[in-house]
């Protein structure tokens, strides 16, 4: 079944069980990964996919949910049944309705088309891939992390008021983790991870001398002294800092209580008036972009802190109704609606503020501590409490020499971390998970070799 | 193609599919397979989230697919599909045998299944006696009305889901198996505040096969050490960094042997070259006082299973004795790319993951000392009551947060701390266990690796680390 006619089915269905009210959510992807090990094929995978889920509304208006993997004639049936049986256990405490931007036109961006390259092609790219990364430094000694993957998949979002949405798009993904060895020390292992639109549109090249350079770099390690540093956050490491409190600004995190912020938080000053944070989902960068979220509403730009204030919260349906707004973009589709961030861009404001812009991390010769990559988020936040504790690789920057430190967490409060920041670098990079300068922040606390 | 040729019949939960599985496995063996494997599965889940006192979520799900794994020597392709008509299922078998680029014509036997060893037989009537969403609602509103025990508490949840699965194994080895698993897991979480003090208190349980466990929860109990878990922690002081004796309490302890250590004893490691442990069979190392086991068989535990999802009846593994590595955790790949024999171990989240060497009910056996003698040996160090979840770096770096913990002053439990967290390398820390107690203890949790989230138990009685880094303020 195609997308219209499955639409067509859940509006028989739901006609001949009388529910009136029903909207449901669609995936259908095709993916296919390869792995290698020495060269030799590790794993090779590919899958067909396929996931319903279907929301009712009884006629008290309460809500019931159904997910799915059998998109049969009779599997819509029985997930439209269990929905309806559901709902006579729906949230009475807080409504959901649709989204009323679930009919509003959507942006699309046009993105490149691919095709399937094939598990051949993909193992041969990523064969190579490996060689040139063990060839690329003697102490490599493997890849023991790696995996070259492309997915095809189509979402849909549809409900019985007549919105329809679709979109189809293509992604593949590319991380090579190496290990390199010497005599007499500790194995370290650094990697990098490429997106693009297909396997022939990621850059692997840069992705082979990222993860090489990466890797050697920590080579020559040293324990640091457990005290308070300066501290630069990488643009990865930042942005991996601002998605773990992300419930800073989440509405429905604010609603459970589970937020550092309040109902009244809307201009709150964080930080200095020198940074602005959006969740910009439909960036032209962003590969993953989305034109609709989980109930149908639009993706769009939203600015999260506005010259060091909060400016907006991201919402659902139902939260943007309880704090009297609209929806934002940023909503799943679940039994009780998620919400959660896109993208994040974290930008210097114009004017500069009282920033220590001598403060930059290819020219300053003081000392500090470089954060490339924070490490066991899940582990080490406690985003209800602002605190946070967590390994990562970095670099103690001393006297003009960098060496890479040997095993250390930072440890802090997020508030305390934003209103440190001393300084933004101008230039902003591109990560995965977003767009962010280097930050630099002071007087953090490190744990190292006590 | 000869797949579309074929009359389309269907995998049918509850029938005798043995010659339909026959059929499939002849095909993938016909095209040049060494091995075919094919797991099939049918789910039904459901979930329940009581917070304040409305219930606000309920989310039943149910699906089916299957995963077909070919083997050609040593190399695997691994196809997983919705689908399970005959045709999706040859589909699949055909595009894993085209992934692995088969070429040769050499052809393996394949005898037909063996007789089906159907696990399931007395488990059928499980669905029927799992409480129904109105009895786990009630339940659950009981449980979060019983964390309302002062005005501190400023939020409070239960949770509980279960996962009923149908599966059925079949493979070119003859096998030929059905089961169905049942897991439950219900837990309450609640966070405190007072002014800036912010603490969080949790608990989870989990059972498998045990359909009435539910009913028997003691809510009560459970809301009442959340409560006081929080409180404790609600005025806590950061804990100062420093390297310093531990112990670690018994139950979810056992998390960091299961992350830094157990991880280190799967095949898969050994394949990956990441585990330091790799040549060390009947080598010491650990103190002498660690024995540690893996097992599939304890009753009722969350990690527990009657057949792995390669169709192997679990074992009970003793991978370290007094101190000596005595075996790896392994599966059918881990067998045949690393010569260690298959533990039952081969596990998966659901059709769409191959197998792969997983742990079970992993736990330090217990020692013959008393909590009390651990902690009176230590004159300055912290005490670990419950553990918050952690990681383990591709170096075998672990990193775990303290959820309740104690400084140690003169053999005797203080004042309580927060923001702790455990940093070392098992190979360094393994040695450093020097007393375990004799309060062993299992407790559930969910374990994610290469094959997805599986269940799990971990486990250990308190023990003694003579010296680990602490991460602070």
């Amino acid at each position: 079944m195609n997308s219209r006619e499955i639409t067509t089915q859940i509006s028989k269905a739901a006609d001949f069980l009388n529910l009136k009210k029903w909207d449901y959510g669609a995936s259908f992807s095709n993916d296919y990964s390869v792995q290698v090990d020495k060269g030799e094929p590790k794993q090779l995978k590919a899958s067909q996919k396929q996931i319903l889920t279907i929301r009712v509304w009884n006629q008290s208006n309460l809500v019931g949910i159904t997910t799915t993997s059998d998109i049969s004639e009779s599997g819509i049936k029985k997930a439209l049944k269990q929905a309806n049986i559901a709902s006579d256990f729906g949230n009475k405490n807080e409504s959901t309705e649709f989204s009323p931007l679930a009919k509003d036109p959507i942006k699309v961006r046009e993105v490149k088309k691919t095709n399937p390259v094939g598990i051949k092609k993909l193992l041969t790219v990523l064969r190579e891939a490996e060689v040139k990364l063990l060839e690329s430094h003697e102490s490599i000694k493997s890849v023991p992390y790696n995996g070259l993957s492309e997915s095809f998949f189509e979402r849909v979002y549809a409900n019985s008021e007549g919105a329809f949405r679709s979109y189809s798009k293509s992604q593949a993904a590319l991380y090579l983790y190496a290990r390199a060895e010497e005599k007499n020390k500790k194995p370290r292992s650094s990697g990098s991870v490429k997106l693009g639109y297909g396997a022939d549109d990621i850059d692997i090249e840069s992705c082979i001398k990222e993860a090489s350079n990466k890797t050697i770099s920590h080579l020559n390690y040293s324990s640091i002294k457990t005290d308070k540093y300066l501290i630069c956050f990488s643009p990865e490491s930042f942005l991996t800092i601002i998605n773990a409190f992300s419930s800073m600004f989440n509405a429905r995190s604010i609603i459970d209580g589970v937020s550092l912020s309040n109902k009244n938080s809307i201009g709150e000053k964080l930080s200095t008036e020198a940074l602005n944070i959006y969740d910009d989902g439909l960036h032209e960068k962003n590969i993953s972009s989305t034109p609709f979220d989980g109930e149908g509403t639009p993706t769009k730009r939203l600015c999260l802190i506005n010259r060091g204030r909060i400016e907006n919260f991201i919402h659902s349906e139902s939260t943007a109704r309880i704090f009297k707004t609209t929806p934002t973009g940023h909503a799943g589709l679940g039994s009780k609606v998620s919400v959660s961030p896109d993208w994040i861009v974290v930008e210097k404001s114009e004017e500069n503020f009282d920033l220590k812009t001598s403060l930059d991390h290819s020219t300053y010769e003081g000392e500090f501590v470089y954060i490339e990559e924070l490490n066991a988020i899940h582990a080490g936040v406690r985003a209800s409490q602002g605190s946070f504790s967590l390994p990562f690789d970095g670099w103690l920057y001393k006297n003009g020499n960098k060496i890479s430190i040997e095993s250390a967490t930072v440890a802090g409060d997020i508030k305390y971390l934003l209103k440190n920041i001393v300084n933004i670098e101008s230039s902003q990079e591109l990560t995965t998970s977003g767009i962010s300068p280097h930050v630099w922040v002071d007087e953090l606390s490190i744990t190292g070799d006590a | 193609m000869l797949s579309s040729q074929i009359k389309s019949n269907e995998i049918i939960f509850g029938s005798c599919n043995k010659d339909l599985l026959e059929e499939i496995i002849f095909y993938g063996i016909g095209l040049g397979a060494d091995f075919v494997e094919i797991f099939i599965e049918n789910t039904d889940n459901s979930s329940v989230l009581a917070e304040e006192d409305f219930i606000t979520s309920v989310s039943p799900s149910f699906g089916r697919g299957a995963g077909i794994r070919i083997f050609k020597g040593k190399k695997d392709g691994f196809v997983s599909t919705n689908d399970l008509t005959k045709h999706g299922l040859m589909r699949s078998v055909s595009q894993a045998i085209e992934m692995l680029d088969i070429t040769d014509i050499k052809r393996e036997v394949f005898n037909g299944l063996n007789k089906h060893r159907d696990y399931s037989l007395s488990k059928k009537k499980w669905i029927n006696e799992v409480p129904s969403i109105h009895e786990i609602s009630e339940k659950l509103l009981v449980s979060t009305k019983s964390l309302k025990k002062n005005n501190k508490i400023i939020t409070r949840k239960g949770s509980y889901s279960r996962n009923l699965q149908e599966v059925i194994i079949a493979s070119s080895d003859g096998t030929y198996v059905s089961d169905i698993r049942l897991h439950q897991t219900v837990g309450l979480n609640v966070i405190a505040s007072d002014a800036q003090y912010r603490s969080s208190g949790s608990r989870r349980f989990g059972s498998s096969g045990m359909p009435n466990e539910f009913r028997l929860w003691d809510h009560e109990k459970a809301a009442n050490d959340v409560f006081e878990s929080s409180m404790n922690m609600l005025y806590a002081d950061y804990v100062d960094a420093g390297q310093m004796p531990v112990v670690l309490a018994n139950k979810f302890g056992g998390v960091i042997f299961h992350e830094a250590c157990g991880h280190l004893l799967e095949t898969t490691q050994i394949e990956r070259g990441t585990t330091p442990f790799e040549n060390k069979l009947n080598e010491k190392i650990a103190h002498e006082s660690v024995t540690a086991i893996d097992e599939g068989i304890s009753e009722g535990s969350f990690g527990s299973l009657s057949v792995d999802d390669e169709g192997m009846e679990p074992e009970k593994s003793v991978l370290i004795k007094d101190g000596i590595l005595k075996k790896f955790i392994s599966d059918r790949a881990g067998e045949l790319r690393t010569g260690h024999k298959r533990t039952g171990s081969g596990r998966r989240q659901n059709y769409s993951f191959a197998a792969a060497s997983r742990m079970r009910n992993t736990y330090i056996a217990k020692g013959e000392h008393s909590k009390e003698d651990l902690i009176n040996s230590i004159s300055e160090g912290l005490y670990c009551k419950s553990m918050g979840g952690g990681s383990v770096g591709a170096t075998g770096q672990f990193n775990f947060a303290v959820e309740e913990g104690y400084l140690i002053k003169n053999g005797k439990l203080t004042s309580p701390v927060k923001g702790a967290t455990l940093i070392g390398e098992a190979k360094e820390v393994m040695p450093k266990i020097s007393m375990c107690g004799n309060d062993l203890e299992l407790a559930p949790g969910f374990c994610g690796s290469i094959s997805g989230s599986v269940n799990v138990t971990v486990g250990q009685p308190h023990i003694k680390v003579d010296s680990i880094t602490v991460g602070g303020r």
